[in-house]
Parts: C-alpha cells; sequence; structure tokens
C-alpha cells in the first residue's frame, strides 16, 4: 500500500454547515513530489477541502496524514510550521504592509526562524514569481493579478513541502499563463507535492501526476488526467455546469 | 547574526526626524528649569496622554483588541503605588516597577477569560471588567473606600526632600515613563514581534495559516499594554498626590477620551496616535473657556473622521504623501 510513502493522505473526511454537507467521505492519498489536480463545479467543496487540510476548519469525521504522522488534531499554525502552504483564492494580503513585507511574514513565522535569516527567501520567492520589481508597493495597491501572485509568493516562502493552490491561473493572460506553468513545474521538480484546484484546465494538465473530481462534497471520480478527462461521468457533470472555464 | 555595524546602519540613521525628536525631548526633559507648574502639569499630562493613546492604539489597532477598559489598569497602577507605600511603607521608586508587574499580573488573569469574546463583546467585558475592578476599590476601608486616600508625607518625602527637586523628579518619572513608552512601541513594530503585530492588524485569516500564533500575540500586547498602563496610571496619581476609586477607574478620561484622540489621529499607525493626542490637547486647551463644547467638536471631528477617512487624519497624509514619522517599514 502507498499508506506509508504518502506525503498527504486523507481518509473518510467529512464536514457539514447544518443540513448542508460540503465535504462528504472524501479519501485521497498523494507521493512525495507528486501534483494532484482538484477540479468540479462551483460549490463542489473544493476549497473547504483546503481548509481542512490546512486546518482553518475542523472535520466533523475522517483524519490526515501528512509526512507518515497524524496530523488531525494539529491546528492551522502548527500544520503551516510542518510545511502544509496554501494561496487563497480571494486573495489576502496584508495590505498596509509593502510587497516585501508580506513575502518576510510568511518566511519569518511559518518556520519559527528571525526576520535576518528569512530576507533571502523572502527575496527569492517574489523574484521567482516577478513581483521583485514591485517589492516596496504596499501590498493593498496592487491589481488583482499581482494580488495572486502574492499569494504564490507568500506561499513559497514559507518553503513548504505540501503547497495547496486554490485557483491562481484564473484571469491571466496566455503569456502569464505559460510563465506560471513554468513556476509551478520548477516548484515541483525542488521536490514539492502539490495540491492544486483549478479551472483553467489546459494550465493544470500540464503539471498535475492526476486529477480528483468532486461533486456535491463527493469524490466522484480519481486517476490520470487523461483518463479522467475522457470519462464521460466527469464530462456530462463537469462541462455540464462550468462550461465556460473549460477551454482546454 | 547582526553586527553591530549593521543594527547602527539599520537603526541609527540619523535623519532630519530623529533631530528633531530629540530637540523636542531635550527640551521637555529640561523643562523644569524653564516652565512654570502650571506648564509642568500640562505638558507631563499631554506626555501621559500621549503614551496611553499610543498604547490603546497597540492593542485596539494593531492586536485587533477593542478595550474600553484601560482605566482598570491605570487604575490598578495608581492604587499599587498608594497601598504600597502606605501600607507596606515601601518607597515610591520600588512601588511604581511593582505598580507595573501588578497591573500585567491582572492583564493575565483577565485576558483568558476575555479572549473568548469577540469584537463588540469583547469591548463590553473589557468595560464589565473594568467597573468590577473600580467597585472592589470602592469597597475596601482600609484604602478610603469611595472617597480615596492620600499619599503619606513620609512617602512624598521619600521622594526628595525639597518640593522643587520632588516635583521636578516626579516630571520626568511622568514624562520619562512616557516616552519609554512612545519608545517602547516603536521599538516592538520594528522587531520581529511588531512584524506579526501588523500582519496580524491586516489580515488575521492570512496570519494565522503563515504560522502567526494570534492568541499569543494578543496576549502578549494585551499584558504589556496594560502593565504600561498601570506603570502611567502609577507615575500620573504620583503626582496627583491623592487618589480615589472614581477618578483612578475614570472610563473618560483613560480610555473614552483616549479613544478619541486614536479614531482621529489615524487607528492603525504610530503616527495616528501622537497627532490624535497633539489635536486633542490643542482643541482642548483652545476651547478651554467654553467648557464642554470641545468635547462637541471632537465628538465631531470622530465622526467625521469615521465616515470619510477610517485611517485618521495621519492616514490620510499617509496615502496622498507617503509621509512616515516613524518608519517600520522593512527594506529588502
Amino acid at each position: 500500500m502507498m499508506q506509508s510513502t504518502a506525503a498527504i493522505e486523507a481518509t473518510g473526511l467529512s464536514k457539514s454547515y447544518g443540513a448542508l454537507a460540503v465535504t462528504r467521505d472524501v479519501s485521497f492519498a498523494l507521493e512525495p513530489g507528486c501534483a494532484l489536480g482538484i477540479i468540479g463545479p462551483n460549490g463542489a467543496g473544493k476549497t473547504t477541502l483546503f481548509n481542512l487540510l490546512t486546518g482553518a476548519v475542523r472535520p466533523d469525521a475522517g483524519s490526515i496524514r501528512f509526512a507518515g504522522k497524524d496530523i488531525s488534531p494539529t491546528d492551522a499554525r502548527a500544520r503551516c510550521r510542518m510545511g502544509i502552504s496554501r494561496s487563497f483564492q480571494v486573495p489576502q494580503p496584508f495590505s498596509g504592509l509593502t510587497v516585501f513585507e508580506n513575502a518576510l511574514v510568511a518566511a519569518t513565522f511559518a518556520q519559527g526562524i528571525s526576520e535576518q535569516a528569512a530576507r533571502p527567501q523572502a527575496e527569492d520567492a517574489l523574484r521567482r514569481t516577478g513581483l521583485w520589481p514591485k517589492t516596496a508597493k504596499k501590498a493593498g495597491e496592487l491589481g488583482l493579478l499581482d494580488r495572486k501572485r502574492l499569494e504564490l509568493a507568500r506561499a513559497i516562502a514559507t518553503a513548504p513541502k505540501l503547497l495547496l493552490l486554490d485557483e491562481i491561473a484564473g484571469g491571466l493572460t496566455d503569456a502569464e499563463c505559460v510563465e506560471l506553468i513554468q513556476l509551478i513545474r520548477s516548484i515541483k521538480e525542488s521536490g514539492v507535492t502539490i495540491i492544486w484546484i483549478e479551472h483553467v484546465l489546459h494550465a493544470l494538465l500540464s503539471i498535475v501526476d492526476r486529477v480528483m473530481v468532486l461533486d456535491f462534497g463527493q469524490k466522484i471520480a480519481e486517476g490520470e488526467p487523461r483518463d479522467i478527462m475522457q470519462s464521460p461521468e466527469v464530462a456530462a457533470i463537469y462541462l455540464g455546469l462550468d462550461g465556460e472555464n473549460t477551454h482546454a | 547574526m547582526t553586527t553591530l555595524a549593521e543594527t547602527t546602519k539599520r537603526y541609527a540613521r540619523p535623519d532630519a526626524r530623529a533631530l528633531v525628536a530629540l530637540l523636542l525631548v531635550l527640551a521637555v526633559v529640561a523643562a523644569p528649569f524653564w516652565a512654570g507648574r502650571a506648564e509642568l502639569r500640562l505638558f507631563s499630562e499631554f506626555l501621559s496622554f500621549l503614551a496611553l493613546a499610543v498604547l490603546w492604539n497597540l492593542l485596539a489597532g494593531y492586536a485587533g483588541l477593542l478595550s474600553v477598559g484601560q482605566q482598570a489598569f491605570v487604575g490598578l497602577g495608581g492604587y499599587a503605588l498608594f497601598v504600597l507605600c502606605a501600607h507596606a511603607g515601601l518607597s515610591p521608586y520600588l512601588a511604581i516597577p511593582l505598580a507595573i508587574v501588578a497591573a500585567g499580573a491582572l492583564a493575565a488573569v483577565f485576558a483568558p477569560l476575555l479572549f473568548r469574546l469577540d469584537g463588540a463583546y469583547f469591548a463590553v467585558g473589557t468595560w464589565v471588567a473594568a467597573e468590577t475592578v473600580l467597585l472592589v476599590f470602592a469597597m475596601i476601608p482600609a484604602l478610603g473606600g469611595g472617597a480615596g486616600m492620600s499619599l503619606p508625607a513620609a512617602s512624598v518625602k521619600a521622594i526628595a526632600a525639597g518640593k522643587e527637586l520632588r516635583e521636578s523628579i516626579i516630571f520626568w518619572l511622568v514624562t520619562g515613563l512616557s516616552l519609554a513608552t512612545l519608545l517602547g512601541a516603536y521599538g516592538l513594530l520594528r522587531s520581529r514581534a511588531g512584524l506579526a503585530l501588523m500582519a496580524v492588524r491586516d489580515n488575521r485569516l492570512a496570519a494565522a495559516s503563515l504560522g502567526i500564533d494570534i492568541w499569543r500575540t494578543r496576549f502578549v500586547t494585551y499584558v504589556i499594554v496594560a502593565a504600561m498602563s498601570g506603570g502611567l496610571g502609577a507615575v500620573i496619581f504620583l503626582q496627583k498626590l491623592r487618589i480615589s476609586p472614581s477618578a483612578a477607574f475614570s472610563l473618560n478620561d483613560w480610555t473614552v477620551m483616549v479613544i478619541f484622540a486614536v479614531v482621529i489621529g489615524g487607528i492603525g499607525r504610530l503616527e495616528g496616535a501622537v497627532i490624535g493626542a497633539i489635536l486633542y490637547f490643542l482643541l482642548r486647551e483652545m476651547m478651554a473657556d467654553l467648557g464642554a463644547i470641545y468635547l462637541i467638536v471632537l465628538g465631531s471631528l470622530a465622526i467625521l473622521v469615521m465616515l470619510f477617512s477610517r485611517k485618521g487624519l495621519w492616514g490620510l497624509v499617509e496615502t496622498r504623501f507617503g509621509w512616515s514619522l516613524m518608519p517600520t517599514e522593512r527594506k529588502p
């Protein structure tokens, strides 16, 4: 079994808000250095799954193992320290701080090191995401695109082992998208395990090793990208509900 | 490791701001030699108010702790000084640091209870806690109950024998502690803990997901702010030589006016508290003859600022001109 070698493994995760079950018995395992794509219509529970993995939200049932350790009882901060990092779908910048300081916060506190020691990493993350020229700008003055870049920069600056990306390719031009794909590929090649929620399928499929499909909080398919995209069941649910975003 | 040279480069950049600040501080410290008693009173009142504004701003503006109960710590600090001097026979010089510890300890006890409350509930909770402390002190006969108590002559003499020197020393204690608060807050914001505090100020969700311990950041801020408020309370009432529950735990004097000043000046910016305190005192002094009208003006000004510039007057300046009096920005 892959149980012992998995970087992250979720078993039977469930979460309801009142009568609304947003995550229903979701299980998956991902090996170190692999990339998993998550697709599904809006409201399928993709972001909730991220919240469960990062510890922002507690599951009603199920468990999560990270690098062989049961992290179900671990809080969000401690999971971050262990190397789980995420970008938010709706960017959450520290608006009053500069771009550099945003990255510096991530590098400093996610690893529990001094500001001085975190500086090179913050700088590296900003260079890799192309934000370096805007390093002195206040994050609140950035446009949406740069805010998304900043999400990614902060996530990288934490030196993650597991990177959770939540819809970062939406709204990019083709050229920007190519850059983004190259960046994520380089992150993956450095050994980081990646889980990526994305509606821009061609970007997603050029990176991920496997795809998981969620619908109404349930996992309805998982497998090789090619097989998944050809499955009529997936096509019916996914393409039917979210047609405009599937220009793959 | 940071070398000495790097530290000097980062912190001791001699610029116009630092020079002006240094001259101002020197002028204030030398005030007993050039100013009259009324001016000394006004200066120390202003500086202690400024310090309270800086502290409340750290709490509400940075840590997101909207406290309406800071008078609990100011009053406790004042009472700690009087009790330790009158009943334990301690010298005021020893009682002041103990007052700081006492206020910090009270905050450490309150925090786990109050932190269960959020937003407006936290505000009400801190107010109730402060009123409770007031009632406790008003009920102790040995402390004069509601009428309060005076500092014993022996304790007063322990500061200095001569009246003139004594008043100067008390003035230096008040201004010293106030300036230390301002500089301490500035130092805090430039430290690693300050970076966490500013991140918490701007976005709690992101701060938590990037490994910042929000509870601990808030706890430490709350306790430090309370401790310094207690120290300020001790020296403020040392200068008055008399204390009573209604003066020591005054909601108006130690919290409401402070909130006005910070809101007008600019919440969540160190300079905002400074500008707000200056404006408050200017208004108060200019309109002293008009009685309570300055309160109406102050209230209207606060409402206007809240409606049109939520980051206060300093926020306007900062966005418009990019100025910074006390820069905390980290440069790569």
